[in-house]
């Protein structure tokens, strides 16, 4: 039985429309991620799960059990906050341990379990403290121990580590990772960020417009997006409109390929068979550290994105207004459908 | 902001005459309260105690000061309960007529005492209720309300509406809540707003005039029934210095408490 069944799920504010028939089965034990823009209903969707708002139509149920209609404290699931939202009149322990007194959990057994708790994100010593004399980084952990410490069926968190500088974020998602597999519990997780979700996630929902383009693990969303929206959303993808796929890749449908799949050789290299290629003219050249990214031009206006290792020896002979060959394999490029109207394929 | 050395000393010196305008006055009177002259006369001279002494003996200052303790008293209370749960009604729902209900809620500080206390002397007069503590009371409630109203709801916007959902996310029922979480994290804005309505209907005195009933004198109308009395103006120093006093020291703590939101001023 799924931990979390979505079904028909459709949100509305007044005239908005935030979530719009969503249908979703997340497995126990999941590491599940919703990514999306801002705006595209994955916050919305988290939180009618935690029960902060009810759908206006459609059924959300916690392992079989409808709960569309309980409200936040009925249901077993806990949330880590984007802001964290601990208590600023308590102490570290008293925060993490608030779950537990509302339960009228006996005092021994909580004292317990917040030393367990406040254990498992390496702040044993920190009990005393008040939140406001932590770092934010000591602050999500608590916010994660606040969470965990009540044994919840499904651990919601909405974008915890927006907060956080990069190294700390990263630091984060290793953490956070090992702590899942450590508990066991399923999380899902929301994110605008896409190397986050792929880091990190099981599988992945993709958001866009209060609707999911695209489920799948990883790999499936990386290497397979089936919407244009997904294949630029995640990563960098150059999106071929049909007329122009039809020239450069011989099919008269919407195609992606990504820009570390194309390589860069002399004019006049002769490509293998399962390969296809395009001359082109460099435009211009953006130096990235680990690759170098390439905008190069090929016939009739269409422009490509192109990422070549900074290490090859092609790199450092690219500068604009060369000629060369763009060279491809056939099995990299993708067919991808255009359900989602108001997108056209933009490269992020 | 670079501020230069000549601007910085005209704004100091002009920063202290407007401070030694204000609270010159203020000292002046407490110091005449220990003065062995019965006069206003400058300098003051001597020191004495006698007058002290005599206001802690007379009657009418005493049963003055029990009367406005008791006003102030039962007119914070009531603002305390209504200025809280409006606060509330305010910040956190909207419905219809929600910003004419703000506005009139706030609106008693800004009118002036001396309408409001004609106006609700006639009120009172046409619905046949007799000029008494009740009155007064009822009277002083309608402004004080607006002085916790505006502390509270100051506080209540503050407060991340994600704590309230974090207490429910975590298994506490909406009285727990209440309890554990919304109460205690505005406790001083209403320790802050009690203080401060306390404070203003203590020392009010246009309202008073034309809402308490005959003989019912507060502290503030005793010094102003004695002051053109030559013989008592000694006792009045006294009063007021102890009215003074009795006013700044809820204010102070209500400062201390609040988030810098003391009220609008006006009575």
């Amino acid at each position: 039985m799924s931990a979390v069944s979505l079904r028909g799920v459709t949100k509305r504010f007044g005239e908005v429309v935030a979530i719009d028939g969503i249908d979703l089965d997340i497995e126990e034990g999941e590491f599940f991620s919703m990514l999306g823009p801002s705006g595209s209903g994955k916050t919305t969707m988290l939180r009618m799960i935690a029960g902060f708002e009810l759908p206006t139509s459609g059924t959300i149920s916690l392992h079989g059990r409808d709960v569309s209609k309980l409200p936040p404290f009925d249901r077993d699931v806990n949330t880590v906050f984007q802001d964290y939202a601990l208590f600023p009149h308590m102490s570290v322990a008293q925060n993490v341990g608030y779950g537990l007194r509302v339960r009228r959990v006996p005092k021994a057994e909580r004292t317990r379990r917040v030393a367990e708790a406040l254990a498992s994100v390496r702040l044993n010593e920190f009990g005393a403290r008040r939140p406001y004399q932590l770092s934010g980084g000591q602050r999500q952990r608590v916010a994660l121990a606040r969470a965990l410490v009540n044994r919840p069926a499904v651990l919601l968190l909405d974008e915890p580590l927006g907060a956080l500088d990069r190294k700390l974020r990263e630091e984060m998602q290793v953490e956070l990772k090992e702590i899942q597999q450590d508990v066991g519990i399923t999380f899902i997780f929301v994110t605008h960020d896409q190397q986050e979700a792929l880091t990190m996630s099981d599988r992945i929902a993709v958001f866009a417009d209060g609707r999911i383009e695209q489920v799948g693990t990883p790999a499936d969303i990386y290497e397979r997006p089936v919407t244009p929206f997904v294949a630029g959303f995640v990563g960098t993808s150059n999106v071929l409109q049909p007329a122009v796929a039809k020239i450069l890749v011989g099919r008269d449908e919407m195609c992606t390929i990504r820009p570390e799949h194309i390589r860069i050789v002399p004019t006049g290299t002769q490509p293998n068979d399962d390969e296809m290629q395009a001359t082109a003219t460099i435009r211009d050249v953006q130096y990235l550290g680990a690759f170098v990214r390439v905008r190069a031009e090929v016939a009739g206006g269409v422009s490509l994105i192109v990422d070549v290792p900074s290490t090859t020896s092609v790199s450092a002979s690219i500068a604009p207004g060369e000629q060369c060959e763009l060279v491809w394999r056939r099995d990299y490029v993708r067919v991808v459908e255009h359900f989602n109207s108001t997108d056209t394929g933009r490269t992020t | 902001m670079y501020v230069s050395r000549l601007a910085r000393s005209v704004l100091g010196a002009f920063t202290a005459l407007v401070l030694l305008v204000l609270y010159f006055p203020i000292a002046y009177i407490a110091r005449l309260s220990v003065n062995t002259a019965k006069t206003y006369a400058w300098p003051p001279r001597g020191f004495t105690l006698e007058w002290w002494r005599a206001a802690a003996h007379a009657s009418g200052p005493r049963d003055a000061l029990v009367r406005s303790l008791e006003t102030a008293l039962l007119a914070s209370t009531i603002a305390l309960i209504l200025g809280t749960l409006a606060s509330f009604a305010l910040t956190r729902h909207r419905f219809f007529g929600r910003n004419v209900v703000s506005l009139m809620a706030v609106l008693p500080i800004a009118l002036p005492g001396i309408v409001t206390g004609i106006a609700l002397n006639s009120g009172f007069h046409r619905v046949g209720v007799n000029l008494s503590l009740f009155t007064l009371v009822v009277a002083h409630a309608t402004f004080c309300i607006v002085i916790v109203y505006n502390n509270v709801a100051a506080r209540l916007r503050r407060l991340a509406p994600s704590l309230e959902e974090a207490s429910a996310d975590l298994g506490a029922d909406i009285f727990q809540t209440f309890g554990y979480v919304t109460f205690p994290l505005m406790r001083s804005a209403l320790v802050a707003g009690g203080l401060l309505a306390f404070a203003l209907s203590f020392d009010e005195i246009i309202v008073t005039t034309f809402t308490a009933g005959a003989g019912f004198e507060t502290l503030p109308l005793w010094i102003f029934n004695n002051m053109f009395r030559p013989n008592n103006l000694p006792l009045v120093n006294v009063v007021a210095t102890v009215v003074v006093l009795l006013s700044i020291v809820p204010v102070y703590i209500a400062q201390r408490l609040s988030d810098g939101v003391v009220g609008a001023t006006g009575h």
